[in-house]
């Protein structure tokens, strides 16, 4: 055994990143690395790259345990790590990238000469023949990864861990830089591959371990695995344990809003969206499916290049955040910390920040009324605070995800999408974000939810529709929600796409 | 081509223009007379720029360096007036002082990780403030040592004068080339300028490599002030003022990224000719007044700054274009 992982626990405030995992990786093998947002991957691959300090377990290399406290430590240690931004200097020439750190030198100076020799003769190792003097950023993407990859083995050596290297490759440059990678095998290195993009998956590992939730669900030889068990592994649903939990299927209703053709290029293809008053729909797919995507799209985060949108009394104006919010939109968005909330200041002024936007700021909303509404929704939502005027980078996951969605309610939107409404938080809230869902709908607002949970989907959802490769490929109404039609839909190879 | 070099080759090819333009106008300025003044002129100020080059190639910039040169003037002049030490001595304190002040100011930037920006800021007040301190009154200079040294100059064939200061400036500027494109100092404050994530992802040690830095533009300035003060003969508190923003200038007119990351030393050094052609050239005219220098400096900037932009935008576009 290459690498062996037993028991690694990594806590951080509020939440259990990783669970006691189990993870080996022999050598000459590719092992894939799969599972949702938050499902612990990439605290894995940073407890592994010394980017974080494991909180326990043993990680044993080569049969000695390491503990490294950098990346460049477990560089020296033999693991290597390419990411999915390429991980070098793209101002720096290409033989400069390749060599940083161990240049070639004579009387205290680099000698160019040797160093693009060298450089030279490590491409060549990969059946590359470049100027090595020309800066890296001018070369594809491709060719990027596949100098990243060069340093990283020459480097390191024993371990190569690829953290999503395709998402900004096609089809042809992804052939590429597999045929790169499974040289590699052949010469002994032990790889951890880690994508979102299934067919990749099946198409280059040997091996599949599947983390959810910080723990390790199942690890398998790729071979005896299907698309559907490998999906109901990655939402957490066994598609024997079948449905207890439809929802409520209350008719169809009239819709309120139109949405009709609305696409962007390398975002999602054209899709048609109805949503009746009160009603919620529910946006199923993997991770990269164009779930985000449709979401920005409906807010004007991203301008919709085809399509339209309307309600009973006219079209609408898509086409920025500030006329979404005009139109009686809003967002939730999937990055609660960089996106949604505002860390350094109290929780009043993050409930009041939208409101007050939408009034200008030549017209502040008075102190008093500003505390009633916060003392408001801080007791509607039952936001656990010691008061009002608390950071609110401060509270937990939850807390502050209720504060992101009291200050939409302040608003009153018609329409109101949550990206993954429940992603990092924990079980108790978790129930009563849940719960809240439903009542906004008897009141009458529409929503839009985003969530990699298919449990949760089922829960709240009036209407499920389920995204692949950037398309909307299915709707799923009343009864026929239940997972593994989901699942089934998730999973079907559809007319296969360049992944883009 | 490399689209890196092309700023490079657009500042050799305006001064080329630019002094084709000056010789057709006054042929007199194609002598070794004004090439020499050329470079007397501008000793201060190319060899500060060496040391803001290196400062913008890492990503920061370094606000004090007008003051520091002020402070080294007063206290070349203070010090020999009132003690018998030699000037070489007095030099090489001087330079001691303004490399620890550099170090520590890149030192506050590392750690505190504030920008470069505050933190030289605060380093140019507390320059210029030490330097009014030591005196508030320009002070000659007597001593025979410095009479000597602004006497020496090879004669260039055509009578024009190589002045000692202008052959320092130029030995600057070749040490800056070398450390900036052929060592691992070098390569590593370019990585910084690349990015500091990354940098430091691959190894480049941060905090030594900004100190280092820091440190680095502090000598050029103090060695700035000692040519500034063997060119003037004097100390002045209130000299060169926004010295700092010139060099700045003539860096980006040289066709450095003033984010960082990319240029030459060699471009930097066009640049600091370029400025000094524009001078020169109102000097000939006699009719101008001074205040086009500036106008034209103003000018060139914005062009420079036009025309990376467009560079970046251009290999922006051609990367997106080449992936379909």
């Amino acid at each position: 055994m290459l690498l062996s992982i037993s028991s690694l626990t990594k806590v951080f405030p509020g939440t259990r990143a990783l669970d006691d995992v189990h993870f080996d990786l022999q050598a000459g093998e590719v092992h894939a690395l799969l599972g949702e947002n938050g499902a612990g991957k990439s605290t894995l691959i940073k407890c592994l790259t010394g980017a974080y300090r494991r909180g326990g377990g043993r990680m044993v290399l080569n049969g000695t345990e390491i503990d490294p406290r950098s990346t460049v430590e477990a560089q020296d240690q033999g693991i290597g790590t390419v990411y999915q931004e390429v991980n070098l200097l793209p101002n720096l020439t290409v033989a400069q990238n390749l060599m940083f750190g161990r240049e070639p030198r004579r009387f205290g100076l680099v000698n160019t000469r040797a160093m693009r020799a060298e450089a030279r003769a490590m491409l060549n190792q990969y059946g590359l023949d470049l100027d090595v003097d020309r800066d890296l950023g001018s070369y594809p993407v491709a060719i990027q990864q596949i100098i990243a990859i060069a340093r990283a083995v020459a480097l390191s050596g024993k371990v190569l861990i690829l953290d999503e290297p395709t998402a900004s490759l096609d089809a042809a440059e992804v052939r590429m830089v597999f045929d790169v990678v499974r040289g590699l095998r052949d010469r002994g290195l032990g790889i951890v591959f880690v994508s979102h993009f299934l067919d990749q998956v099946f198409d280059l590992t040997d091996r599949v371990t599947v983390l959810r939730n910080g723990r390790k669900v199942v690890t398998e030889e790729t071979r005896s695995l299907d698309r559907e068990r490998l999906i109901g592994h990655m939402l957490g649903r066994e598609l024997e344990a079948a449905t207890n939990q439809t929802a409520t299927d209350r008719g169809p209703r009239p819709p309120m809003l139109r949405f009709q053709g609305m696409s962007r290029r390398g975002a999602v293809e054209a899709f048609d969206m109805d949503v009746g008053q009160g009603e919620v729909v529910g946006l199923a797919g993997l991770l990269g499916s164009g779930r985000t995507e449709t979401a920005e799209l409906l807010f004007g985060v991203r301008t919709a290049q085809s399509g339209s949108a309307s309600d009973q009394s006219g079209p609408l104006n898509l086409t920025a955040p500030r006329a979404a919010i005009a139109a009686g939109f809003g967002l939730a968005p999937e990055d609660r910390k960089t996106d949604g909330i505002v860390a350094d200041l109290t929780i009043r002024e993050n409930i009041i920040l939208g409101l007050q936007a939408r009034r200008g700021w030549a017209r502040p909303i008075p102190r008093a009324e500003q505390n009633r509404l916060a003392d408001d929704y801080i007791k509607r939502l039952d936001i656990r605070t010691t008061g009002r005027e608390k950071r609110i980078g401060e509270l937990s996951g939850g807390n502050q995800q209720k504060v992101v969605l009291a200050r939409w309610l302040a608003m009153n939107p018609r329409f109101l999408i949550l990206d993954e409404p429940t992603r990092g938080i924990d079980v108790g809230a978790h129930a009563e974000i849940v719960r809240l869902i439903q009542e906004l709908t008897q009141q009458g607002m529409s929503l839009l939810v985003i969530s990699s949970e298919i449990d949760e989907l089922i829960a709240v959802s009036d209407r499920v529709i389920v995204l692949r490769d950037r398309r909307h490929v299915a709707e799923l109404t009343g009864s026929q929600i239940a997972p593994e039609n989901i699942v089934k839909a998730i999973a079907a190879t559809g007319p296969k796409q360049e992944v883009a | 081509m490399n689209t890196r070099a092309l700023p490079l080759y657009v500042t050799i090819a305006i001064f080329l223009l630019a002094y084709v333009i000056c010789w057709t106008q006054f042929p007199t300025m194609l002598s070794t007379r004004v090439i020499g003044n050329l470079l007397t002129d501008n000793a201060y100020l190319g060899i500060v720029a060496v040391g803001m080059t290196m400062v913008i190639l890492s990503g920061g910039i370094d606000l004090s360096v007008g003051s520091v040169i002020a402070f080294s003037g007063v206290f070349i002049a203070v010090i020999l007036r009132d003690t018998s030490l030699h000037p070489l001595a007095v030099f090489a304190m001087l330079l001691v002082l303004t490399t620890a002040f550099g170090a520590s100011m890149g030192f506050l930037i590392d750690r505190l990780a504030m920008p470069a920006f505050i933190v030289t800021l605060a380093g140019m007040f507390l320059a210029r403030g030490a330097a009014y301190m030591l005196s508030i009154d320009s002070v000659p200079i007597s001593h025979p040592f410095f009479q000597s040294v602004q006497g020496a100059y090879w004669l260039m064939p055509g009578k024009g004068r190589l002045t000692l200061i202008g052959v320092l400036m130029v030995l600057t500027f070749i040490i800056g080339m070398i450390i900036a494109h052929k060592t691992r100092f070098g390569t590593s404050v370019y990585a910084l300028g690349g990015g500091e994530a990354t940098a430091r992802l691959m190894g480049v040690r941060q905090g030594r490599t900004t100190v280092l830095v820091y440190a680095f533009s502090g000598l050029m300035a103090g060695l700035s002030g000692i040519v500034f003060t063997i060119y003037t003969g004097s100390g002045y508190s209130l000299a060169t003022v926004g010295a700092e923003l010139t060099a700045i200038a003539a860096v980006v007119i040289g066709g450095t990224l003033l984010t960082g990351g990319a240029g030459y030393m060699f471009g930097t050094f066009i640049g600091v000719l370029t400025m000094g052609l524009i001078q020169t050239y109102i000097v000939f005219d006699g009719s101008l007044s001074s205040w086009w220098t500036k106008i034209v400096i103003g000018v060139l900037l914005l062009a420079f700054i036009l025309l990376q932009k467009g560079l970046l935008k251009l290999s922006q576009d051609r990367l997106a274009g080449g992936r379909g």
